[in-house]
Order: structure tokens, then C-alpha cells, then sequence
């Protein structure tokens, strides 16, 4: 038998209890027009084996560990503690299921009760969630959140600088549930503009969406932007692609939007190839009722010790069924709990040193550039503008550009070439506190004689 | 647990550890200039350090979360036989592959010739899924059992649309997991709840009535249902629908009961969604990351999400051109992460020992069947497959409800089953041990069970009391929802 699994001893003893010969005998309700013979794939293989086959796969990527990585646009490399791994590999958390006997899972409930404090404060909104899969689908939430509100309004306007991975996804959703979709343009500072926002602005709009900083690194003008749409009566929504930014910056809970959501990946969690990544949601008050996704809340158990549950899920598919607020089920929770642990060891002091550390590492870059002056091929494209770690370079040729830095060890950035021809040509550049010195030198370097 | 509670006494919650001074990280050195934002960024956009945020340790942070785990349930401590979600070892191989530099620290936006080997791992998996269930192709994006269930209704949706049709009704038979019907609505169906036969399995007669009126998109069905039996019907149920120009949808939670012996494929449906963390053992995390991998008829392939790996050679591209597509369900291209472990468990497995798995899900389930019926009551008794449900009704006579056995049963040291649904069992204890279990734990489970029986027959109110050795004891629910309190504060905020 295999090791994974009981023996043929086990087996016996339990076909002899169930009066059965065979094991066979125990599939008799399955039609013979739906059965198979062997299945195509190979035989049990030893762990050896597996690790081999699996060495070979990761060793047939390029791993960033071994270049100088200024790769972002969505998944950013930032401090990721011993700790949170060796936590994350315990047995108690990532071997249990969803809390629903909170008896036996004060740990994980304990845990999601402060990653939902956590996105409170980073957001400075009211209430957050337990977590959603992604950036991406966090903003979809958002707007079918604002859609159900506003029941009679069956359009969000989207800012132009929202990654366009999350705009297509957002596309997707939208679709048959029956809203369209505007998007706001953005000027030649890279930020939306909020008087052209305004005039798209109307009593059909259930949501604004903004990205900050935006998919072109900028950072929009949150103030002006959120004034525009509670005038407007519509749900805002600030959407937060690099989390660690709100170490920096101020979210647009300060500023009248409604939800504050996006991706916390920045926060502790690895890229792997781009999933599983962190979806998180926050909200005013007002919108709890409708909120998508679980929620975990403090209560006492008859001792009255403090304790806490899953809690308000009238909300949610397994008893509202059709009429829920989402379909989502399970969500990301372990990856909450590894930001949640990330989070509690930068505290108050590192998340703010995180962010001006990975601000000033991108600010070195672009003051490099600024000095390599007019003759570079390689321009920054909004000069002018506020960034907090991350930049979009022009360049005619970006695709050629980052295959001749990456034979010198450098993976320059993401080229916007593979986001269609609506944005300028050039390579998205992120640094974050990971980055060195050194490594910021020879990427300037390089650009400078290979641009 | 008398040690654990005393810690629990002990260990508030982050924020209250919090200490002036303490830091619990150190970063490299700066080795650039400092850059006061105010001098890049207009200063109202600007915020300072967090209030609220704690200040502990490093070793605060450890002892925290270290308590905290213990005050889990968990897998690796025993059987955990909640029925529909597939609680299995999770091998730690899979937690080791996975952690490859190579494959855990590789950027999403890497060129393609930078990552052929993260491509090739998921053009295997997906032969392999192919190989498992027949179908002709198969989407690795979602990121769990419901959101593959809403890509698998947008592609008939799309199938539909390319036909020039509009259809706005979803079939689900009404002991559906309620993610089915809250998916078809987010899809932009209405639902239709069809009521199940006396068997409680699919009422053939019905889908056909519902079928006349030419406006069904689709059948939603559990195969294996949530009873743990196999639709007897199926085959018939596919042929009505294709014939009326209709789709089966079938949501794969319970595919682990006939991986190796039968095949979706043949069994005529057209989208099927793969809880990589039922079947294939990525583990459930305490509520996730799973995936919900969708495999599909040839009907459905021109309507697979973007992007998709293809082979051409021994090169893989990520292939985005696909004019029928319903376009992009979620950002980059599935967890991958599960995608690792999934295949690696495959790999382990191989062919032999995901056939054996499959047997060894069901005979468990028709072991404890066969042990628990008598002392409890069995609602349907179709043949089982990978689970069994009971229900409470013998000792609901003396005030135990099934909600009172599950706590009871924490204290023999189990988690309970599950007892939401299926919604057309009252009461339900709907017990799935999966193959990973021997007859050791089994028997133990059982005497258990039987034990809290005897319990509910001779003192009831012991087990209505229940429990009494966990962390906690029963916490009050109602007033968490009527006093929603979701996040700490500073007790004089």
C-alpha cells in the first residue's frame, strides 16, 4: 500500500466488517459506461524522485534570488522574516480547515481578528475582511459591493492607471451582471486627472475606482479625487497594488473613500509566480451588511473568557445561497496569517522604515537617472511626478533592453509591452529595501551603456 | 488543555503585548540617502507612523503565534472528518518542493524564457488532471472550488452568447453546496432549485420539465452529491441537457471518491471544477489559499480563461490569443503555489495510489457506516462512497441536536463533521474520513460516537454542555453578530 494510506491489514478487517470481498464490490453504483482502466500517468514515485523532478523544474527558471531584481507591477520582494515561515510550516495552522468549530480554533480566529485590525489601521477605514484571493479580485468585490448598495446605478468609472490585469479581470465580472464599465484617462503627469474624472461623473455611477500609487508608479491625488466622488453620491475605492506603501502614504480612508482594498503580497508573502497571493478588503461601517468574504468577531464563551467566531454569515453562500455577497468560500487565510506575523514584526517602527527605505532606494535610481541626462535613451516618463518605489521608464525598445541587462544579472523591471499598446513603451523599475546600493549602481550603469 | 488554557490566560492579543521600543526585524543598511517624502510627495498625501501598530519583539512574535497555534484542531493531530471538504495528510514533501527558490521567489512578469520551468510544471499538471477526469482541456486560475465554479458558468455564458443565445436559468438540485447557487448568480444566472427524489438524489422527471421551457443554460450537480452517493442518473441527466442545447456543470468536491475508476468525461460533463485542496491534498491552511482548477468539454475549450500554457515543442508559452475567451478571472495565472504541491502529490501517488486513494476514501466511509448505523440514524441509505451522513433524530428525542454531538466530541478529542448542509438532512453529521486513516482511528472515532450516544440516552445534559476541556467553551455567537466588535482598539479609543 502506499505510504500515504492504510494497509492491506486495515483493508481487511474493514471489508470483513462491511460483509464485502472486495473493495469492488463497494463501487457497484457506478455504471460501466463511465468507468475507466488505468489512468495515464506514472507509478508511485519515492520521495527522492519527487525532489528530483521538482529540482528540475525550479532549475529551469531564472531564479530573481540570483539577479538583481527590480521586478514589481503587482508583485513586490520585500523583508520576509525567518520567522513567518517557520510559523506558517506549523501543523496547528496550515492542517486545519476554516474555523467553523471556533472551540478548537481560537488560533486561527485569533489570528484573522488582528489581520482584520491590521487592515483597519493600515486603511484607516472601519472594518475589514478575512482575506479574498487577490488584488485583482478585491477590487471586483468592491464594485459589485457598490453595485448592490446603488442597486440603481449599473456603471463605475475606472481610473485609466489601474493595472491593467485587474481592469481585465474586473471586465470579466462586470460583464453579466450588467454594469459597464468608463474609464477616466490620465495626463501627462501619469496621474488621473480629477475635473475630467468629475465630468464622467453622474447619478448612474456605483463606484470610482483609484489606484494609488497607480500601475505607472504615480501617486494620484487622493483628496481631490475622493471630494469628486462623494459628491457624486458614488461608492470610492482606492485600490492599493503595493501595500507597503501605506507605510508612507495615507489611504484613502482619510480621504472619503469607501474601501480601501487591493494586494498585500508586499507584506511577507513570496511571489510564486504570481499566486497565492493576498487579496485584502476594508470598508466605513455603513457597508458592513454587505460586505463579501468572512468576518471573524469577538465574543465570550459561557466562562465569559474572551473568545471569537465566525460571525454576521447571513452574508454569506452557505446559508444566503443565491442571494449571498459573494460566492467566495475559501479564501486566503493562510497567507493573512503570514502578513499578519510579518506585520506584528515590523510594528509600528517598520512599517514606516520599510516604506521610506524602499521610497529613498527608488528615489537613488531616479536621481541617477536625472543625472545621466538628455543623452540617455532611457527617460524617466512623469519627472514631475510623485512616486513612492516604483517608476516607469521610457524606452523604444524595452523587451531588447531588459534581455541585454538581464546577461549582466540584473532583471531590470517589467516592459509594458505585454499591456498592449495603450501604454507608453518603457520598463516598469521597482526598488524596495531589499534592493543595495550596489545593485542600484549597476542597473544605472548598465542602463547608461546599454539603453 | 489545562496547560494550554493557563497560557490562554496569559496571551491577549498582539496589540496588548505591545511595548514602547521593542522591534521585532532589523533592515539592511540605507547605504543611499535618506529622502524626507515631503520632499517628493505634496505632504498632504503623507502619513507618519501608524497608530495603533504594537511594538514587540522577535521572540514576542514567536511565543504569540506558537500559542496561538496550539489553541488548533488541526490535521496533523488526529482525524478532522468533516464531510465535503476532504480532510487528508498533507505531505511534507510538497511543503518542501514547493519552498524551491527557483519556484517560490520566481516573479509573475519574468519573460517566458525565464520561467520554462514553471510552465512546464503546470502544462504537467495539467495532463494530469486531464488524465484524471477525461476532459479535453483544463484552466489552473482559479483559486478555489467557488471561483472555479463562477469561471466554469462565465465559459457557458460565453458558449452560449457565441451561439447567438441568451439563457437565464440554472438548474441546482436543493442539496447543492450553497456556493453553486450564489456562483451561478455571480455568473448572471437565475437559479432554480430542483428538489431531490425520496433517494435524495437528481429528480430526473424535473430536470426534464424544467428543460421544455428552452431557457436552461445549465445543470449544477455534485457527483458523488453530498450525501456520498453516486447520481444514478447522470448519464441520462447529460444526454437531456445536450440535447436541449443545455450544459452540465459538475462540481468536482467529492471527485476524490472515483479518481481512477470512473471519469467526468464519460459521464458527459461539459465544466468541472477541482478543489486541488479536497483531492489532491494542498492543504486547507485554516481557511485557504486552495484552487479550483476547471477542466471542460471540447464545447467549452475556445472559452477558457486567458492565459493558457501551451507546448509547442519542448518550449511553453503563456498564450493570451484566444478570441473566444471570457478574458482574465483573477490577477497572474492561478496559485501556483498549490499548483506545485497538487502535482507533486500526483507524482507520489502515481497511478496505483490515486486509484487506492479513491478506495481507501470509500471504504472508510462505509466502515464508520456500517459501525455508527443503529446508534445513529441514517436518513437515505443509497450506497456510500467517500462520506456517510447521519442525522440526529434518535437523540434529538432527548434534546441533543447534532450541533450538541459535534461539541461533545471535541472533548473525546475529534473534530466534529460536517452539519450545515446537506440542507435536505435535518440535523445532518455528514462524516467524510478520507483514506488517510486507519482502522486504529477509526475504531477510536467510533467508540466515540458511541459513547456520546450512550451519553445522549442516559445524560443529556452532559453532552448539551459539551465542551468542557477545549480553550474555550461554547462562545456566544449571537451576540458577536448583534455586537459586532471586528477589530481591536485602544481601550480608551
Amino acid at each position: 500500500m502506499h505510504r500515504y494510506q492504510a494497509g492491506q491489514g486495515d483493508r481487511r478487517a474493514m471489508l470483513d466488517a462491511v460483509g464485502c470481498a472486495s473493495v469492488d464490490e463497494l463501487f457497484v453504483s457506478i455504471p460501466a459506461e463511465v468507468r475507466c482502466g488505468a489512468l495515464d500517468l506514472p507509478p508511485a514515485r519515492s520521495e527522492e524522485e519527487v525532489r528530483r523532478e521538482f529540482w528540475a523544474y525550479a532549475g529551469a527558471n531564472a531564479a530573481p534570488e540570483c539577479f538583481a531584481s527590480f521586478l514589481g507591477a503587482g508583485v513586490y520582494r520585500h523583508v520576509t522574516p525567518a520567522v513567518a515561515d517557520a510559523l506558517l510550516q506549523r501543523g496547528e495552522f496550515f492542517t486545519a480547515y476554516t474555523p467553523y468549530q471556533p472551540e478548537v480554533s481560537q488560533g486561527t480566529l485569533q489570528a484573522i481578528f488582528e489581520f482584520q485590525t491590521y487592515v483597519c489601521q493600515l486603511t484607516e477605514l472601519d472594518v475589514a475582511n478575512a482575506s479574498l484571493y487577490d488584488g485583482a479580485t478585491a477590487v471586483v468585490e468592491a464594485v459589485l459591493m457598490a453595485a448592490r448598495t446603488l442597486p440603481k446605478r449599473r456603471r463605475v468609472v475606472v481610473a485609466g492607471t489601474l493595472h491593467p490585469d485587474w481592469r481585465a479581470v474586473l471586465e470579466t465580472y462586470c460583464e453579466p451582471m450588467g454594469i459597464a464599465i468608463t474609464q477616466a484617462g490620465w495626463g501627462g503627469d501619469g496621474r488621473v486627472d480629477a475635473g475630467a474624472l468629475e465630468r464622467l461623473l453622474g447619478d448612474d455611477v456605483c463606484a470610482v475606482v483609484v489606484a494609488s500609487p497607480n500601475f505607472l508608479g504615480v501617486v494620484e491625488d487622493l483628496p481631490a479625487l475622493g471630494k469628486a466622488i462623494a459628491a457624486a453620491g458614488a461608492l470610492g475605492v482606492h485600490a492599493v497594488a503595493e501595500a507597503t506603501s501605506l507605510g508612507m502614504l495615507a489611504p484613502g480612508g482619510r480621504f472619503g473613500f469607501d474601501v480601501v482594498c487591493g494586494e498585500l503580497q508586499a507584506f511577507g508573502i513570496p511571489a510564486a509566480f504570481g499566486g497565492p497571493l493576498l487579496g485584502f478588503f476594508a470598508a466605513r461601517q455603513s457597508h458592513l451588511r454587505q460586505m463579501p468574504g468572512r468576518l471573524v468577531g469577538e465574543t465570550a464563551d459561557s466562562a465569559g473568557r474572551r473568545g471569537y467566531v465566525l460571525t454576521l454569515s447571513t452574508r454569506e453562500q452557505h446559508i444566503r445561497r443565491a442571494k449571498a455577497t459573494s460566492n467566495i468560500c475559501t479564501n486566503h487565510g493562510l497567507m493573512a496569517l503570514a502578513a499578519t506575523i510579518v506585520l506584528s514584526l515590523l510594528g509600528k517602527k517598520g512599517v514606516r522604515e520599510v516604506a521610506l527605505a524602499s521610497h529613498a532606494k527608488a528615489e537613488y535610481v531616479k536621481a541617477g537617472l536625472r543625472a545621466q541626462g538628455a543623452g540617455s535613451r532611457a527617460k524617466l516618463a512623469f519627472p514631475e511626478s510623485p512616486t513612492y518605489n516604483e517608476f516607469l521608464l521610457l524606452h523604444d525598445d524595452p523587451d531588447g533592453l531588459l534581455a541585454r541587462l538581464k546577461a549582466e544579472g540584473i532583471l531590470g523591471g517589467v516592459s509594458t509591452i505585454r499591456f498592449g499598446a495603450a501604454w507608453p513603451k518603457g520598463i516598469l523599475v521597482a526598488a524596495t529595501e531589499q534592493n543595495t546600493r550596489e545593485e542600484c549602481d549597476r542597473l544605472l550603469d548598465a542602463l547608461q551603456r546599454l539603453a | 488543555m489545562s496547560e494550554t488554557r493557563m497560557l490562554r490566560e496569559r496571551e491577549g492579543l498582539i496589540f496588548e503585548r505591545s511595548s514602547a521600543g521593542r522591534v521585532g526585524y532589523q533592515l539592511p543598511p540605507l547605504e543611499v540617502p535618506q529622502v524626507d517624502p515631503a520632499s517628493t510627495v505634496p505632504a498632504g498625501l503623507l502619513r507618519g507612523e501608524i497608530d495603533g501598530l504594537p511594538e514587540v519583539s522577535e521572540v514576542d512574535v514567536m511565543r504569540h503565534f506558537t500559542r496561538l497555534s496550539k489553541w488548533n484542531y488541526s490535521l496533523d493531530e488526529g482525524m478532522y472528518p468533516l464531510g465535503s471538504c476532504t480532510m487528508k495528510y498533507n505531505p511534507r514533501i510538497n511543503e518542501e518542493v514547493v519552498r524551491l527558490a527557483g519556484l517560490a521567489q520566481l516573479h509573475p512578469l519574468q519573460p517566458a524564457d525565464q520561467v520554462q520551468g514553471a510552465l512546464a510544471l503546470m502544462w504537467q499538471l495539467e495532463q494530469a488532471l486531464i488524465a484524471v477526469t477525461g476532459m479535453a482541456r483544463v484552466t489552473l486560475q482559479p483559486a478555489a472550488g467557488a471561483h472555479g465554479e463562477l469561471t466554469g458558468m462565465l465559459m457557458i455564458r460565453k458558449a452560449l452568447a457565441a451561439r447567438g443565445e441568451h439563457r437565464g436559468k440554472v438548474l441546482i438540485p436543493d442539496s447543492a453546496h450553497g456556493t453553486n447557487p450564489a456562483s451561478a448568480v455571480f455568473a448572471g444566472f437565475e437559479t432554480v432549485e430542483v428538489a431531490s427524489t425520496p433517494q435524495g438524489t437528481l429528480d430526473l422527471a424535473a430536470v426534464a420539465r424544467h428543460l421544455g421551457g428552452g431557457d436552461v443554460a445549465a445543470l449544477m450537480v455534485t457527483v458523488p452529491n453530498t450525501l456520498g452517493v453516486f447520481e444514478p442518473e447522470i448519464v441520462k441527466a447529460a444526454a437531456m441537457l445536450h440535447e436541449k442545447g443545455a450544459f452540465l456543470y459538475m462540481d468536482g468536491a467529492n471527485l476524490n471518491a472515483f479518481v481512477g475508476i470512473a471519469l467526468p468525461g464519460k459521464m458527459g460533463a461539459d465544466a468541472l471544477h477541482i478543489n486541488l485542496h479536497k483531492t489532491f491534498s494542498t492543504p486547507h491552511g485554516g481557511g485557504g489559499p486552495g484552487a479550483g482548477p476547471v477542466a471542460v468539454s471540447q464545447a467549452l475549450v475556445p472559452h477558457l480563461p486567458v492565459p493558457m500554457v501551451e507546448r509547442e515543442g519542448d518550449r511553453y508559452t503563456l498564450a493570451y490569443d484566444r478570441p473566444g475567451t471570457i478574458g482574465k478571472v483573477r490577477g497572474f495565472y492561478g496559485n501556483f503555489g498549490m499548483l506545485v504541491r497538487a502535482l507533486a502529490y500526483i507524482r507520489s501517488l502515481g497511478r496505483d495510489g490515486l486509484k487506492s486513494m479513491a478506495e481507501g476514501a470509500v471504504l472508510n466511509a462505509n466502515y464508520l457506516r456500517t459501525r455508527l448505523e443503529g446508534d445513529y440514524h441514517l436518513p437515505y441509505d443509497g450506497p456510500s462512497l467517500h462520506e456517510v451522513v447521519f442525522d440526529d433524530s434518535i437523540q434529538a428525542a432527548a434534546g441533543v441536536r447534532n450541533i450538541d454531538i459535534a461539541k461533545r466530541l471535541l472533548d473525546y478529542g475529534f473534530h466534529p463533521p460536517t452539519m450545515s448542509f446537506p440542507l435536505i438532512v435535518h440535523g445532518a453529521l455528514m462524516i467524510e474520513p478520507t483514506e488517510s486513516e486507519g482502522i486504529d482511528e477509526l475504531d477510536a472515532f467510533v467508540a466515540a460516537m458511541k459513547a456520546i450516544a450512550r451519553e445522549a440516552r442516559e445524560e443529556p445534559d452532559l453532552v448539551r454542555g459539551a465542551p468542557y476541556s477545549t480553550p474555550v467553551r461554547r462562545l456566544d455567537e449571537v451576540r458577536a453578530a448583534r455586537q459586532p466588535v471586528l477589530r481591536w482598539r485602544r481601550p480608551d479609543d
